[in-house]
């Protein structure tokens, strides 16, 4: 471990990207990410790695998919817009059982929209942009230290689950600064290791007589099924794995937030808000946005009144927390948009209001 | 000091906290003061956020032609700068963009700044993993004066872990401010503290002779962001 030291979350992530093993970073500027693209071509080089420049974010993550092919980690970020573009590559790489860490730092959409933070990514990373059956597992991290953590980790995993790995942060996750620990740097691999670890790894032919074919195209439909079959049985696997949350104060708890990333810091202080004025507010944060970590919703008092999805996006979030709430309560809906962070005292008074609403 | 300071430093060290509280005072002692944001290289925290309440306390904020109606990473400067750059009625605190890349802005101006006329502070956080070190610290002092073609006239020790600051982060700080002082032979103008800093510091005995104390306050970091 490292000592404490005072981080821009964007840098951090690089840096955790780097610790973790990640030797290959391809990307295309977009605010407000941009200054880890600028740390990757300063950095990455003095490891062993490589930084390329793509012309667009389509040929970023096509760059990455072949970079991926040979073994190595490779780290891919963007922000929304630039995630908009990478969809097709997400779907295929997970068809070809690719492992990536991916890293949208949101900002506001839908389209180009604006450079402030934003969470409205959140239905395209969970239900997944692309085409076909396939999912992404994605984590929805509340501070730079547990986004560090969660990229650092997502490296093995990803190489685990040969699938990529998405993490949500936001504009300002991306931005502001905390202090934080930095994780023991991983070894480098070699070759030599990547060949015994990962033997779908395309590393030359050699004397081998059969080839090695990594591929997402199946035209036999019998095949194609079975193959989604079988990827099916990892995504089971992964519902069942990695749901992952926290939650605070839910004991006799009159309202339930349901918030994640940078929202759910502003309503950990509306929480402090509420409870001067008498009134009993909770929390789920969802680490894992999906697999959606259900069973913390049977943790849920009999005594609450109401659930509240509050989200950086117009509802996304509540269809999932609708569902995971099965009906008991009534679930209700705080948000802002387009690039707006509500104050801590904005949520207490919406939340007055839903309450005074349902009386 | 003189009438015209311009604050630099590694970016993230604390720059805009620092005009922030820099100009307030300059207020408070009753000079007509104003704000210049430089800041074309980030996009959030910049001081043009607090446009409003800078200027309810009596300060000119002078920034982007959009002013803080958009938010973009426009490099559209303000013409009306140059009204506190040569106005000599004006007290003017010039908050610059992180690194050389955000001093870089500042040559336009160099006609501007006369030697008698103008100070150009260093802002120091040793907490920062590129200027932990006296190397470090010195890379990216030289590269700001390449780049802005001015001379650092003081340092500005700004060093912090946010709320987690403890009375050695900022003493460390001024050690590293110490060596840089040496070397360059210019002064450590201040070192900033909270005042509950400042409180450990006094009761401790601990602050050496030339630690220049100066109480800061976050104007720009939302509570929330310390849950």
């Amino acid at each position: 471990m490292s000592e404490k030291q005072l981080m821009k979350g964007n840098e951090a992530f690089a840096e955790a990207a780097i610790r973790g093993g990640c030797r290959l970073y391809f990307g295309y500027p977009i605010t407000p990410q941009n200054e880890i693209p600028e740390y990757m071509s300063r950095e990455l080089d003095k490891v062993g790695g490589a930084f390329v420049q793509a012309e667009s974010e389509l040929a970023a993550v096509n760059m990455a998919y072949g970079g991926a092919l040979t073994g190595k980690n490779v780290f891919l970020s963007s922000s929304s817009p630039g995630i908009a573009l990478m969809q097709e590559g997400f779907s295929f790489m997970a068809s070809a059982e690719i492992p990536m860490v991916i890293l949208n730092v949101m900002r506001g959409g839908p389209g180009v929209g604006g450079i402030q933070p934003g969470q409205a990514d959140y239905r395209q990373a969970t239900r997944g942009g692309g085409n076909g059956d396939y999912h992404i597992p994605v984590y929805g991290p509340a501070s730079i230290q547990e986004t560090v953590n969660i990229i650092y980790d997502a490296v093995t995993l990803a190489d685990r689950y040969r699938n990529p790995v998405i993490i949500l942060a936001d504009g300002m996750l991306g931005q502001m600064m905390e202090p934080i620990i930095l994780p023991e740097a991983r070894e480098t691999v070699t070759e030599e290791e990547i060949r015994i670890q990962k033997p779908w790894a395309l590393l030359g032919h050699q004397d081998k007589k059969e080839r090695t074919v990594v591929k997402s195209l199946r035209l036999q439909p019998d095949d194609l099924e079975n193959h989604n079959n079988k990827m099916h049985e990892k995504y089971i696997e992964m519902m069942e794995e990695l749901p992952q949350y926290e939650s605070y104060r839910l004991e006799d708890a009159e309202v339930v937030f349901v918030s994640f990333g940078s929202m759910s810091r502003i309503v950990r202080e509306a929480m402090d808000h509420l409870a001067e004025q008498g009134i009993k507010a909770g929390m789920i944060r969802p680490i894992s946005l999906w697999p959606f970590p259900n069973k913390a919703f049977d943790e849920i008092s009999p005594k609450t009144k109401m659930v509240i999805s509050a989200e950086l996006s117009i509802g996304q979030m509540m269809d999932d927390v609708k569902c995971a709430v099965c009906g008991r309560f009534p679930v209700e809906l705080l948000y802002r948009t387009g690039g707006m962070v509500p104050t801590p005292l904005e949520v207490v008074e919406k939340t007055k209001a839903l309450l005074e609403v349902t009386k | 000091m003189k009438r015209i300071t311009i604050i630099t430093g590694h970016y993230g060290s604390g720059k805009t906290e620092f005009s922030i509280n820099y100009a307030l005072d300059l207020m408070q002692q009753g000079k007509k003061t104003a704000l210049v944001d430089l800041d074309i290289a980030n996009v959030y925290f910049r001081s043009r956020e607090r446009q409003a309440f800078l200027e309810e306390a009596g300060i000119e904020v002078h920034s982007n032609i959009y002013h803080s109606d958009i938010s973009a990473d426009l490099p559209a400067i303000a013409p009306s700068i140059r009204k506190v750059l040569e106005n000599h009625t004006y007290h003017t605190v010039i908050d610059a963009g992180g690194n050389e890349t955000g001093a870089m802005i500042l040559n336009q101006f160099a006609r501007h700044f006369l030697e008698e006329e103008h100070d150009m502070l260093y802002v120091v956080n040793a907490n920062r993993p590129e200027t932990r070190t006296l190397e470090g610290a010195m890379y990216h002092y030289h590269r700001i004066c390449d780049e802005s073609g001015l001379r650092i006239s003081g340092l500005i020790n700004n060093t912090h872990m946010l709320r987690e600051t403890e009375a050695a982060d900022v003493l460390k700080g001024y050690q590293l401010c110490h060596e840089i002082s040496e070397k360059e032979g210019i002064p450590l103008i201040y070192s900033c503290c909270t005042e509950e800093i400042l409180i450990k510091l006094k009761e401790t005995d601990a602050m050496p002779v030339d630690f220049n104390p100066y109480r800061i306050r976050l104007y720009m970091r939302p509570s929330w962001l310390d849950r």
